[in-house]
């Protein structure tokens, strides 16, 4: 018992930087991992909501472009997209702007939490232009034939299933996406995987550091497809097979 | 069936004014090579009700897709009730409001319950109130006998319920005609019949129909002409007791003698 109470001591510490105990620090990393993950899923889901409207429309115009954005965010490498926005993006832009954006007050954050949302709008695009793909031809046509225009077909008949078909590959998409945003360190942001390297350099208790980390992550992740799936169960239509 | 004479529509050829359909040498291309209609010409009074038939492939579909644009064509010119159907300044969602339709596979919308199904067109489209779209939904569900159906969802009906809701779903708009793309093939044979009586009675109070079916019974009761297709031409475009008296071309009455000998 003592031997446990002593293993767990090393939370308490005030930690090197001096803003508190190591369990502290690492709160403050599940802080910013959270942040940089809702923003993240936000941007996602609105963008590859359209892009995935978009590869479905019948303008070859519309499509091509969507279907190059995919390409782009889905082939590249996140990290190098990071890299690309953070380090690539200034010097490419007008001086007075990409000095601008250098000063912008955690340009580091925003960087993170924009480019792995733009990053995962891709595979969102993706999943919800295949569920609108899967759907019975005639469902467009019913809606079409009834007077609705294309706006309307989409938001009051084929984006309201599109979306539940696509709900079990978006929950795998935001746990992918939380566990992504730990490259965020590599530029600088102190999310919590950063925050479990900073307690592991200064007080070489690495076994704790990590495994307080994977904890985290794991807790996290469990207690959001948990509540994924009783969404998905919620919005489930009468009459119609769900998955268990 | 009770009645195999032919019993024309009471309503029908009342009115001399302009067809409510009319079809002037409509072609359609799917590709280059690949001519899906040919030249087809027709025309549709107001309470006529006319049975399109003839082999699978050959163009029934696609043709009264055309009349509603569904499917674009070619050449030829489509009218609905004299506005031009191919004029690209014609307003279609407008158009397509006016022109029920039926389809094979009922394509109810299935995360929405039947009155929700019936009434999302009429707000939407037609900017009704929920009171009156409501009150014209369950007059209608009553009409095809699905008042209690009304809080439930399509995939808690059957086959023949189901279609009956889409014809009801249909007649919400206030329809000016009904197009029908075999409305009963996809049904389970005991459930053919309940949705044919909505047809007929459909027919008799006077609507104006174009029905793609080979239930030829149906045909034979209510249809005021029968238009044979074959390899996307219209081959024949005559009165039901003619077509069913003596079909001119061989194609139908070779087709006819394999759907009758069923
Ligand atoms: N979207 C399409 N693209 C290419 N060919 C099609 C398409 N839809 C139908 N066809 C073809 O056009 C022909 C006529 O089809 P259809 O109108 O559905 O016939 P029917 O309803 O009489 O069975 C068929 O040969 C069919 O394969
Ligand atoms: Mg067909």
């Amino acid at each position: 018992m003592d031997k446990i109470v002593d293993w767990f001591s090393i939370f308490w510490q005030e930690s090197a930087e001096g803003t508190g105990t190591y369990a502290y620090t690492l709160l403050l990393g599940l802080q910013l991992t959270l942040e940089i993950s809702v923003i993240a899923a936000v941007v996602a889901f609105v963008m590859g909501s359209i892009v995935g409207v978009c590869r479905t429309l019948p303008s070859p115009l519309v499509r091509r472009l969507s279907g190059a954005y995919v390409e782009f965010f889905r082939n590249i490498p996140l990290l190098v997209q990071l890299f690309l926005w953070y380090f690539v993006l200034p010097e490419l832009l007008p001086r007075d702007i990409g000095m601008w954006l250098k000063q912008v007050p955690h340009s580091n954050f925003y960087t993170a939490a924009f480019g792995l949302g733009l990053f995962t709008s891709s595979r969102v695009a993706v999943q919800l232009s295949a569920a609108i793909t899967s759907m019975p031809r005639g469902q467009k046509m019913a809606a079409t034939a009834l007077g609705l225009t294309t706006r309307q077909s989409y938001t009051n008949v084929l984006l309201p299933m599109a979306y539940r078909i696509v709900f079990p590959p978006l929950t795998s998409e935001l746990l992918n996406l939380i566990k992504n945003s730990s490259v965020a360190l590599t530029i600088g942001v102190a999310e919590l995987t950063q925050s479990a390297r900073n307690m592991d350099s200064y007080t070489f208790q690495t076994f704790q550091a990590f495994t307080a980390a994977t904890l985290i992550y794991l807790v996290l992740n469990i207690t959001i497809t948990a509540v994924m799936r009783r969404i998905e169960h919620g919005v489930a239509v009468p009459g119609m097979l769900v998955a268990k | 069936m009770t009645t195999a004479t032919t019993t024309p529509n009471s309503a029908a050829k009342q009115s001399s004014g302009a067809p409510v359909i009319q079809m002037i040498g409509v072609s359609k291309w799917y590709t280059p090579e690949f001519q899906v209609l040919d030249a087809c010409s027709t025309s549709v009074q107001k309470g006529e009700v006319v049975v399109v038939c003839g082999p699978s492939g050959s163009g029934k579909s696609t043709l009264i897709k055309c009349v509603n644009a569904l499917e674009p064509f070619q050449q030829g010119d489509i009218f609905v009730e004299g506005v031009q159907v191919n004029d690209r300044a014609t307003n279609l969602p407008k158009l397509r409001s006016r022109i029920g339709m039926v389809f094979q596979n009922f394509e109810l919308f299935p995360h929405l319950t039947i009155m929700e199904n019936l009434t999302l067109a009429q707000r939407k489209v037609l900017k009704r109130g929920k009171d009156e779209a409501d009150a014209k939904a369950r007059k209608l569900l009553q009409r095809v006998g699905l008042s209690d159906q009304a809080p439930k969802y399509p995939g808690q009906l059957s086959g023949g319920q189901q279609q009956r809701v889409a014809i009801a779903r249909a007649l919400a708009m206030d329809p000016v005609a009904m197009l029908f793309d075999e409305p009963t093939s996809a049904l389970d044979p005991e459930m053919v019949s309940e949705v044919l009586d909505v047809m007929v009675e459909l027919a008799r109070e006077g609507m104006t129909m174009m029905v793609v079916t080979h239930e030829m019974g149906f045909a034979r009761k209510v249809a005021n002409r029968v238009i044979f297709m074959d390899k996307g031409a219209i081959v024949e475009d005559v009165p039901t007791e003619e077509f069913f008296g003596s079909p001119r071309s061989e194609r139908a009455q070779l087709f006819l003698s394999k759907i009758l000998s069923h």
